[in-house]
Order: C-alpha cells, then sequence, then structure tokens
C-alpha cells in the first residue's frame, strides 16, 4: 500500500511535468513572434527605436512572458535530456540541479534587464 | 543502477529512419536554442548598458560569424516549432500511422525552411 502511494506520488510529478511541458509550448507560439522582432530590432534598429518598441507595454510583456514561458520550457526539455543520457544517479541529480539554477539565474537577470530599462528608459512615472 | 549492466544493442549501428533523424533533431535544437536563450540575455544587457553599448554590439553582431549564428538559431527555432506542433497533434491522439508520420517528418522540414526563408526575406527587405 505504502509503495502504491509513492508510485502514485511520482506519477503525478510526471503529469505535471508533462503538462507544464505542453502548456509553456503552446503559449511559446505565439510569443515567437515577439522574440523575431525583437532579434530583428536588437540587429538592425537605431538605440531610441530598439528602447521605443521595448517599452511599449504590450511588447515588454511579451518579452517577459516568454523570457519566463521558455526558461521553463527548457529547463523541464534538459531535464528530460539529461534524465536519459546520464545514468549515474548523483551525477544526474547535479547535472539537472545545475541546469535548474543555469536557467533561474538567466531568466532573473533577462527580467532584471527588463524592468531596469522600464525604470530607465519607460515612461511610466517611477522613473523621475 | 549497475555500472555494467545489459545494454541494448548500439544506435550507432543503424541507420535512423527519416522519423528518427528528426527526433533526435528537436531534441538537439531543443538543446542548441536553450543555450542560445544565453546570447539572447546577453543581447537585452547590451540594450540595458546604453546606447554606446547598444552600437558596439550591433557592430559585432554584423559579422558573419554572428549572422550564422543568429540564422542557425531561427532555423533551429522554427524546427523545433515544427515538431513541437507535430508532438502536440501526438498528444490528442492523432497521427500515430506510418504514411502520416512521414508525411508530417517531411512537412515539417519543409514548412522550417519555408518559415526561415519567409522571415529572411522580410528582415532583408525592411518590410518587418
Amino acid at each position: 500500500m505504502i509503495d502504491k502511494t509513492a508510485d502514485r506520488k511520482s506519477a503525478s510529478h510526471a503529469t505535471r511535468h508533462f503538462r507544464h511541458q505542453r502548456i509553456t509550448a503552446v503559449l511559446l507560439i505565439p510569443l515567437s513572434v515577439w522574440i523575431l522582432l525583437f532579434l530583428h530590432k536588437a540587429m538592425t534598429a537605431p538605440y531610441a527605436d530598439m528602447l521605443s518598441w521595448l517599452v511599449s507595454p504590450v511588447n515588454a510583456g511579451a518579452i517577459a512572458l516568454w523570457i519566463i514561458a521558455v526558461t521553463y520550457h527548457a529547463a523541464l526539455g534538459l531535464q528530460v535530456v539529461i534524465e536519459d543520457y546520464v545514468s549515474v544517479i548523483p551525477l544526474r541529480r547535479g547535472a539537472i540541479y545545475a541546469s535548474h539554477m543555469f536557467f533561474l539565474i538567466l531568466a532573473v537577470a533577462a527580467l532584471a534587464a527588463i524592468v531596469f530599462i522600464l525604470y530607465t528608459q519607460g515612461n511610466y512615472g517611477f522613473g523621475l | 543502477m549497475l555500472a555494467n549492466r545489459p545494454v541494448s544493442p548500439h544506435l550507432q549501428v543503424y541507420r535512423l529512419p527519416l522519423t528518427g533523424l528528426i527526433s533526435i533533431t528537436h531534441r538537439i535544437t531543443g538543446v542548441m536554442l536553450s543555450l542560445g536563450f544565453a546570447l539572447f540575455v546577453s543581447i537585452l544587457l547590451g540594450i540595458a548598458l546604453g546606447a554606446s553599448v547598444y552600437q558596439q554590439m550591433q557592430a559585432f553582431l554584423r559579422l558573419w560569424p554572428c549572422q550564422l549564428v543568429y540564422w542557425a538559431f531561427i532555423y533551429a527555432l522554427f524546427f523545433h516549432l515544427c515538431h513541437g506542433v507535430r508532438h502536440l497533434i501526438w498528444d490528442i491522439g492523432k497521427g500515430f500511422e506510418r504514411n502520416t508520420l512521414i508525411l508530417f517528418a517531411i512537412s515539417e522540414i519543409i514548412g522550417s525552411l519555408v518559415l526561415t526563408g519567409t522571415i529572411f526575406f522580410l528582415f532583408d527587405r525592411g518590410i518587418l
């Protein structure tokens, strides 16, 4: 009985992982438009144009949402890759932890950069 | 898990079918896109650091190796998106027949190339 409960718990973890992978995937399809526009701006646009694009609420919101969804999606995906190819359990745990930390730090850095740009360049009243 | 446990037949001796190649490419593009995310974060930081850093960054990004990475990222994004849609179709329980799978695989390759080409055209002509 105890074993069955433990199984169910691990199974629910697996379905949550599966569900979140799919939810973020669906979310990322429309958000891809914004990341392509962002990259194109960053490659070609003058600084003022880049800023005015990025501080618009829709664009800033879409990029921020993309950052959250993509880091979560990538962390879930890379975890599966590690689980498949790293068979030594302590090493696997360490690798998964390291990759989660990698994406967490990147997500925080990216969101901090967005907030910083909005704070210094945006017209939201809290900049001055 | 034993280090010397029996292992399944070595995959390297088989020539993967098209569907298998597509599957592993999905994984490889996923890992590469995850690494590409770090480059996205550095571009965002470049924007946050001000006009002079931004202009230097753009000059650097115009170099052909950077452009190569940029377009490889966009192609990988579209490939991962196309095959991701196939996975979502699987998730609703459809499209498991052999012929459908081969048709999906070919559509994904063509679809990702056409999408990348379209975006290149739109960016190159300044339409977007």
